[in-house]
């Protein structure tokens, strides 16, 4: 017969392993879910960074997974935040910044992270251009920018002795390129130039450069009404010249994203417009004297160019109904370690991509990495050189993925010559006011 | 005498039938339902709101210039891989077929590349065909010929067909062979007594023979064209130069899981299932009746 007494010892007891149970919970490290989309072997360098994370304390467990390459990172992370299981953090490329700024709940904004959490966070300190592409309209860091590059020139210096040009310095503008690759083309080299992700290099970049918007509404930054401005006579005309070089085969059109890269490091095209993160590789297979140097301007547009704009990646806070306090508090520290100048200045000397924070830029120079390393500084030095304007901050505009390989369509079929160089840009206008407007519908609301 | 099988318990048979249909409902019923609902909707990526817009999505998709010009450049690509790998195979069974030295070793090979995944198939075909480095690609240009799929329409179509055609062969090529073993000797030995040419042997007699694999095989290389190429243009042009070898299906992965436009996507995944649910009701009707069953 239960009596009394023997109900109360019961009780205790399980209160007392409760009581255990709840401690030993205590003292298990939160555990934080990080998705990210680097291929071999940057995802390997990324899960050391992460690595020096977890064994800087003890308090949190970082578990890094690698989930494909960033439109799939991204579909993934889509999906799982659908059945309301997101990642923490997740790893997404900056053309998908508008796309996650419009998911709203979905996402928790860094800056309200770091104040919620009482996180001391440095937002002035990272470099203006990688600043501005990931804040608010009002400034506010949305997410936390980690691994950002910009496309500069890389050129083959043999190539260059060979036809006679000047090895020491690369042309710094557009009319001074056209005779370069004559003159190579002259010299027997069979593609005197070519480029990778050509809606980046000849479109986000160019118009960046010469201060020139790609888009309405401040690029997109005003508003979720922007309207592309690309079949602007400037942008035309850049066109026209890129299809008259492709004609003549002084200049390659090699593919879409980045299927040019292997090109320049094989040694068989002596220029290339280049993410800067192609450093590396060019590092390790070029058997050729190279250089790197900033991408070219029209002289006839401005004086002298604006800063370029960035690329890569950034880290995004996720949203899940069953998210604790704790939780959030660990992703903040683990982001308070990412952004420390020492990290930064590591990961930009060990992989190529830029220091994103002013500190770790500095830290990378008192390091002698650009005495040991000439022209590494080249892509930061152009992401600093002028103060950001509304037309070099970056771009904000909903499913730019999508209007990015809409250029890209429309580009091939004016290289081909089915239409012209006006009939091209009206067009990816037209298509790609299609898409904003779909998405603006669609995020209303 | 008529056997039947007698169930005394009256749950039993549909006790049995229930795995079947759980599969049928989850993993066909479900999703197709779930293509119509989003085919209405208009969503936005995260799914946190929806609207319900008719028929607008199909309204778009229809009259877009570009989808129309897909559903075109689909139409050739698949009669062209459909023709090439039914009509290689066949030649190469019919090859094989005959009493040759090695024949074996032979039929090994030509099945072969049946085992290979499609996108490493498409990574081999670019290791050929690229203008820099594919041994053919580099080997054209510097006879004078300028190859380079990445920039003309007509050579990326030839391109995907050829490889997706490559691929399919074996497997029609192992059909054919059954089927061409399946016909009786002594019809074909008759024939060459009374005189018959091997060509007319060929058409009077193994060819409506083969009929029923024929048929066959057509059923299944146009599914195959339309739905499992996606890997090998994927990994060969992405759909271009410009959308000149985008397929119908490449255009619903396109704008579904790159452009997270659901709606536009289910749209076309909608219109797909009409497409094919039509084409296999008019083949079963109308070409089957040709189809001589021995």
């Amino acid at each position: 017969m239960l009596t009394r007494r023997t109900l109360a010892v019961s009780t205790a007891a399980f209160a007392l392993t409760a009581g255990i149970a709840g401690a030993a919970f205590a003292q298990q490290k939160t555990v934080v879910e990080f998705w990210h989309g680097l291929p071999q072997p940057l995802g390997g360098q990324l899960e050391q960074v992460v690595k020096g994370f977890n064994d800087s304390q003890d308090k949190v467990q970082v578990n890094p997974s690698f989930k494909g390459n960033y439109p799939e990172t991204m579909q993934a992370a889509i999906a799982a935040f659908r059945a309301g299981n997101a990642p923490h953090v997740v790893q997404m490329f900056e053309v998908g910044t508008a796309t996650m700024l419009a998911a709203g709940p979905a996402v928790k904004p860094v800056h309200q992270l770091m104040s919620e959490t009482n996180t001391a966070f440095d937002a002035e300190g990272y470099i203006p251009a990688v600043r501005g592409y990931y804040s608010s309209k009002d400034g506010k860091m949305m997410a936390l920018p980690f691994n950002s590059s910009t496309t500069i020139t890389f050129y083959n210096k043999d190539a260059f002795q060979k036809a006679g040009l000047d090895p020491s310095k690369a042309p710094a503008t557009w009319p001074e390129t056209i005779e370069a690759v004559r003159k190579l083309k002259a010299a027997g080299v069979a593609c005197p130039m070519t480029f990778s992700w050509p809606t980046w290099t000849q479109f986000e970049q160019l118009g960046a450069l010469h201060n020139k918007p790609f888009a309405t509404q401040a690029n997109g930054f005003g508003g979720l009404n922007a309207e592309l401005k690309i079949n602007d006579p400037f942008f035309v005309k850049h066109l026209q010249t890129l299809m008259d070089l492709q004609k003549d085969g002084l200049i390659r059109y090699s593919g879409r994203d980045n299927a040019a890269d292997p090109l320049f490091p094989a040694g068989e095209c002596a220029i290339i417009q280049a993410s800067s993160g192609l450093r590396a590789r060019i590092v390790k297979e070029a058997k050729f004297a190279w250089g790197a140097a900033p991408l070219p301007y029209w002289p006839e547009a401005v004086d002298s160019p604006k800063n370029s704009i960035i690329g890569g990646a950034a880290f995004w806070v996720m949203t899940s109904p069953k998210r604790t306090p704790a939780e959030y508090k660990a992703v903040a520290d683990f982001f308070a370690y990412m952004s420390k100048p020492e990290v930064d200045a590591k990961w930009h000397m060990d992989t190529g991509y830029v220091p994103v924070t002013l500190k770790g830029f500095e830290a990378a120079k008192q390091a002698g990495f650009y005495e040991k390393n000439p022209g590494a500084d080249v892509p930061a030095q152009q992401l600093t050189r002028t103060a950001t304007t509304e037309n070099t901050m970056g771009l904000r505009l909903g499913n730019l993925p999508e209007i990015r390989n809409i250029i890209q369509e429309e580009m091939e079929k004016a290289f081909q010559g089915q239409q012209t160089a006006q009939q091209a840009l009206d067009n990816a206008v037209k298509r790609g006011n299609t898409v904003l407007r779909n998405f603006e519908r669609a995020n209303k609301g | 005498m008529q056997r039947r099988v007698i169930f005394d318990n009256k749950a039993l048979p549909y006790l049995l039938l229930v795995p079947q249909v759980a599969v049928t409902l989850i993993f066909f019923i479900w999703p197709a339902a779930q293509a119509i609902w989003q085919s209405v909707h208009l969503q936005d990526a995260f799914g946190l709101r929806a609207q319900f817009v008719w028929f607008e999505n199909f309204e778009a998709v229809l009259t877009d210039p570009n989808y129309l010009d897909t559903l075109r450049i689909t139409v050739i690509f698949c009669a062209a891989v459909t023709l090439l790998s039914l009509g290689a195979a066949l030649l190469l069974a019919v090859l094989a077929d005959s009493k040759i030295k090695g024949a074996g070793a032979y039929k090994t090979l030509l099945i072969w590349p049946y085992a290979l995944a499609p996108a490493v198939a498409a990574v081999l075909w670019m290791f050929i065909f690229n203008p820099e480095i594919g041994v053919l690609g580099r080997a054209l240009n510097n006879l004078g010929y300028a190859w380079d799929y990445r920039l003309n329409d007509t050579q990326a179509l030839v391109m995907v067909v050829l490889a997706a055609s490559w691929k399919q062969v074996s497997y029609n090529f192992i059909f054919f062979l059954a089927g061409l073993q399946a016909i009786p000797r002594s019809v074909l030995e008759a024939a060459s007594i009374d005189g018959a040419s091997a060509s007319r042997r060929f058409w009077t007699i193994i060819f409506p023979l083969l009929s029923p694999t024929t048929f066959f095989l057509l059923v299944v290389n146009i599914v195959y064209a339309f739905f499992e190429t996606f890997g090998t243009i994927h990994a060969l042009t992405h759909g271009g130069p410009g959308k000149a070898t985008e397929t119908l299906i490449f255009r619903v992965y396109q704008d579904g899981v790159v452009n997270h436009d659901l709606g536009a996507s289910s749209a076309q995944s909608v219109i797909l299932m009409v497409i094919v649910i039509g084409l296999t009701a008019i083949q079963f009707r109308f070409v089957e009746r040709k189809v001589h069953y021995s």
